[in-house]
C-alpha cells in the first residue's frame, strides 16, 4: 500500500519498512527547536535526570536549535534573566545552532531554520512552538510540542508516543490574480476547514500553484496550517526546495526529497482554484472567521502590523513598499514593520525598501516576534483595532483583551495603512 | 461529588487560558495566578481557592487550541481542576498528559455550572440531569505516560533502561 509523504518520513525515522495511520511510532528527531521557552525546557530536562546519578546530557547538541525571538531585546528583567540562563546552558552543552539577539544572524525561529539550511526534506522536526508547522514548507514533517516533551526529546533523541496522523490532500490550481497570494489562499482554506477541521491531521499541499510558489509563500501556508488544527502542513520537497536550500541557505551537500506514493491514502481531498480568489480577512476573534475583504472594507484601523513568521519576509516587505511608495500612512493610524530576520532586514535596507516604508510613515523595528504575541511592544489601546499580517487573532493576542485583530496579506495591510481603514488593495491605483 | 465551576464554548485558546503576556513566567509554582486572567471574576475565584480540588471545567470543541505553551496546562494543574471537553486540541492534550492534568474527551457532554459530575473509567455521569456520556478513550501509548505519573518520570525510566 502506498504511503503519504509523512508516513514515509515517519517510517524512515522509526526504522520501519512502512507505517499506517494510527500506528504508534517513536521517530528519531533530526532537529529540535526552541525559543525563549527553552528556559522551561531546561528546567524539565534537568528534572528528568534528578535522582538518576547521571549528569544531564543532551543526546546530540548539534541537532538542537535555540533562537531568541519572542521578546527581543528583553522587555523585562525576568525575560533577560531567562535569556541569560539559556545562554549559559547553550555554552555548557555545546549547542551551536544558537541565534542570540543580534543584528546579523538574529530573527524569528521559523525564518532562521530555513534560512540557515537547518531543515531538510524528509526530516522529523519538533519545536516548542505551535507554528513549527512552518518547516513543512521544506518537505519536513515538522510539528509543535510542549516544553516537557522537548525535555524528553533532548534526553532520548526520539519523539515518544507519536501516532501516525491521517493526511488531507490539498490540491491548488490556477494563477493568483493581482494583489492575491499565498496568505489569501491559506486564510480561505482555514475558513473552509474551520479551526479544528484538520485536528490531528496533516495537510499535504499539491497542485500547479504550489509547485510554482516560492518557499516564502510555502512557509506562510504551512505556518498557518496549525490554525486549522493540523499537526503539520507539508509541501513535498521539489526543485524549488532544492533551489532555496542551495541559493538562499547555501547548502552544498546532496538534498534528497521524499515524495508521496501515487497510491497513497488520504482521508480527504480539498481542491482550490485560486484564479477567482479575492483578498481574504480573518475577523476577530477566530482565525477561521474568514471573509472576503469587501465584507469588512471601511473598518477603521489604528494599528497596522507587517511582519511575523507568516508574512515578514522580503517579498512581503517588497509588496508593502510597492503599495506605499510615494504615499503616506493615514493620520490616526500607526504602521509597525518587523522583518522576520536580520538577513531580511539587511536585504530590505539594500533594496531601499526600509527607506520607502519609513518615508511613508511606517516604524521599522528590529527582527523578532514583536506585537504578534503582544508581550513586548506594539500593544493595542483599549478597544483599538489592528490589521495584521500575523497568524492569530485570539482575544488578547496583541496584548489587550479589549482590542480587535484582523488578519490579512501584506497587500491588504499596506493599502489599508494609506486609508486608515480596511481596504481592498485592488482598488488602489 | 465534583462540581462544574464554569462552562466554556468552542475554541477556547491558550491565550484565553494563559495570556501570552505572562509567558516569561514558566515555573509551575508561579503560573497558577494567571489562569484565565482576562476572565477577571473567574480568575479571582481561582486565586481565592474558591473551588475544591477536582472541580471541573467543561469546554466545547477544540479546547486549548493555539499556542504550544505548557503554562496553559501547568496553570490549570496548579488549581487541581479537571477538564471535560467535547474535543481537545492536539498539543494541549499531549501537554496535559505529560504534566498529569486530568483531561477527559467527552463528545456529547452537556452540563451547566453547578452540576455534579462523576468521571468514571469510560463515562461522564451528570448526576444533576441524570444523563451519562461516553468518553473517547485515549490511545494505549498515552496510557504508559499516565501510568508513569507524567512524561518526566516516563522519560527518566526510559533513560535508565538505556544505560
Ligand atoms: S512571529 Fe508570532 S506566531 Fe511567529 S513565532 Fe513569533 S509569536 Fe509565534
Amino acid at each position: 500500500m502506498g504511503m503519504t509523504v509523512v508516513e514515509k518520513i515517519l517510517a524512515r525515522a522509526a526504522g520501519l519498512p512502512s507505517v499506517k495511520v494510527g500506528d504508534v511510532v517513536e521517530p528519531k528527531v533530526d532537529l529540535a527547536m526552541s525559543h525563549e521557552n527553552a528556559a522551561l525546557v531546561i528546567n524539565q530536562f534537568q528534572e528528568v535526570f534528578e535522582g538518576t546519578g547521571l549528569a544531564p546530557k543532551i543526546w546530540d547538541p548539534s541537532r538542537i536549535a535555540i533562537i531568541f525571538d519572542h521578546r527581543v531585546p528583553a522587555e523585562s528583567p525576568k525575560t533577560a534573566t531567562n535569556q541569560k540562563k539559556i545562554r549559559e546552558f547553550v555554552a555548557a552543552h555545546g549547542i551551536t545552532k544558537f541565534h542570540d539577539v543580534r543584528g546579523d544572524v538574529g530573527g524569528i525561529c521559523h525564518q532562521i531554520l530555513p534560512e540557515y539550511g537547518y531543515v531538510r526534506p524528509g526530516f522529523v522536526v519538533v519545536g516548542t512552538d505551535s507554528h513549527t508547522t512552518s518547516h513543512g514548507a521544506l518537505g519536513a514533517f515538522s510539528f509543535g510540542i510542549g516544553a516537557t516533551e522537548m525535555a524528553s526529546v533532548w534526553s532520548l533523541g526520539i519523539a515518544v508516543n507519536i501516532e501516525v496522523p491521517a493526511t488531507i490532500k490539498v490540491v491548488v490550481k490556477g494563477e493568483f490574480p493581482p494583489m492575491v497570494g499565498p496568505k489569501d489562499l491559506i486564510l480561505h482554506l482555514i475558513g473552509k476547514l474551520t479551526a479544528q477541521g484538520a485536528n490531528y491531521k496533516v495537510l499535504e499541499f499539491h497542485g500547479e500553484t504550489i509547485r510554482k510558489m516560492s518557499t516564502s509563500g510555502r512557509i506562510a501556508i504551512c505556518n498557518m496550517s496549525v490554525e486549522a488544527g493540523a499537526t503539520s502542513g507539508i509541501v513535498p520537497g521539489d526543485e524549488e526546495t532544492v533551489r532555496y536550500l542551495r541559493e538562499e541557505a547555501g547548502v552544498t551537500e546532496a538534498i534528497p526529497c521524499t515524495t508521496p506514493d501515487a497510491d497513497a491514502t488520504y482521508c480527504q481531498t480539498v481542491e482550490i482554484d485560486v484564479s477567482t480568489l479575492v483578498p481574504q480577512i480573518a475577523c476577530p476573534h477566530m482565525v477561521d472567521h474568514v471573509k472576503p475583504v469587501d465584507a469588512v472594507a471601511g473598518t477603521k484601523v489604528q494599528q497596522i502590523v507587517i511582519g511575523s513568521c507568516t508574512n515578514g519576509r522580503l517579498d512581503d516587505l517588497e509588496i508593502a513598499a510597492g503599495i506605499l511608495r510615494g504615499k503616506k500612512v493615514a493620520e490616526g493610524t500607526r504602521m509597525l514593520v518587523f522583518p522576520a530576520s536580520s538577513k531580511i532586514f539587511a536585504k530590505a535596507l539594500d533594496r531601499g525598501i526600509v527607506h520607502d516604508l519609513m518615508k511613508a510613515g511606517a516604524v521599522v523595528m528590529n527582527s523578532g516576534c514583536g506585537p504578534c504575541l503582544g508581550v513586548h511592544e506594539g500593544a493595542l489601546g483599549d478597544h483599538e483595532v489592528a490589521l495584521s499580517t500575523t497568524n492569530r487573532n485570539f482575544k488578547g493576542r496583541m496584548g489587550n483583551p479589549t482590542g480587535e485583530v484582523y488578519l490579512c496579506s501584506p497587500a491588504v495591510a499596506a493599502a489599508s495603512a494609506i486609508t486608515g481603514a480596511i481596504t481592498d488593495p485592488r482598488t488602489m491605483n | 461529588m465534583p462540581k462544574v465551576i464554569i462552562t466554556l464554548g468552542n475554541d477556547i485558546s491558550t491565550d484565553d487560558i494563559y495570556p501570552g503576556r505572562f509567558m516569561a513566567t514558566v515555573l509551575p509554582t508561579e503560573t497558577p495566578q494567571f489562569a484565565f486572567f482576562d476572565r477577571t471574576d473567574f480568575n479571582a475565584k481561582l486565586k481565592a481557592k474558591a473551588f475544591p480540588a477536582g472541580s471541573i471545567i467543561v469546554g466545547g470543541e477544540n479546547f486549548g487550541c493555539g499556542s504550544s505553551r505548557e503554562q496553559a496546562c501547568s496553570t490549570l494543574k496548579g488549581h487541581e481542576v479537571a477538564i471535560v471537553a467535547k474535543s481537545i486540541s492536539r498539543i494541549f492534550l499531549q501537554n496535559s498528559i505529560n504534566l498529569g492534568l486530568q483531561v477527559v474527551i467527552c463528545p456529547g457532554i452537556e452540563a451547566s455550572e453547578g452540576d455534579d459530575l462523576e468521571i468514571t473509567a469510560d463515562q461522564v455521569l451528570n448526576k444533576t440531569t441524570g444523563r451519562a456520556y461516553d468518553q473517547v478513550r485515549l490511545p494505549a501509548a498515552r496510557k504508559g505516560i499516565m501510568d508513569a505519573g507524567g512524561l518526566i518520570p516516563y522519560t527518566r525510566a526510559r533513560l535508565m533502561a538505556k544505560v
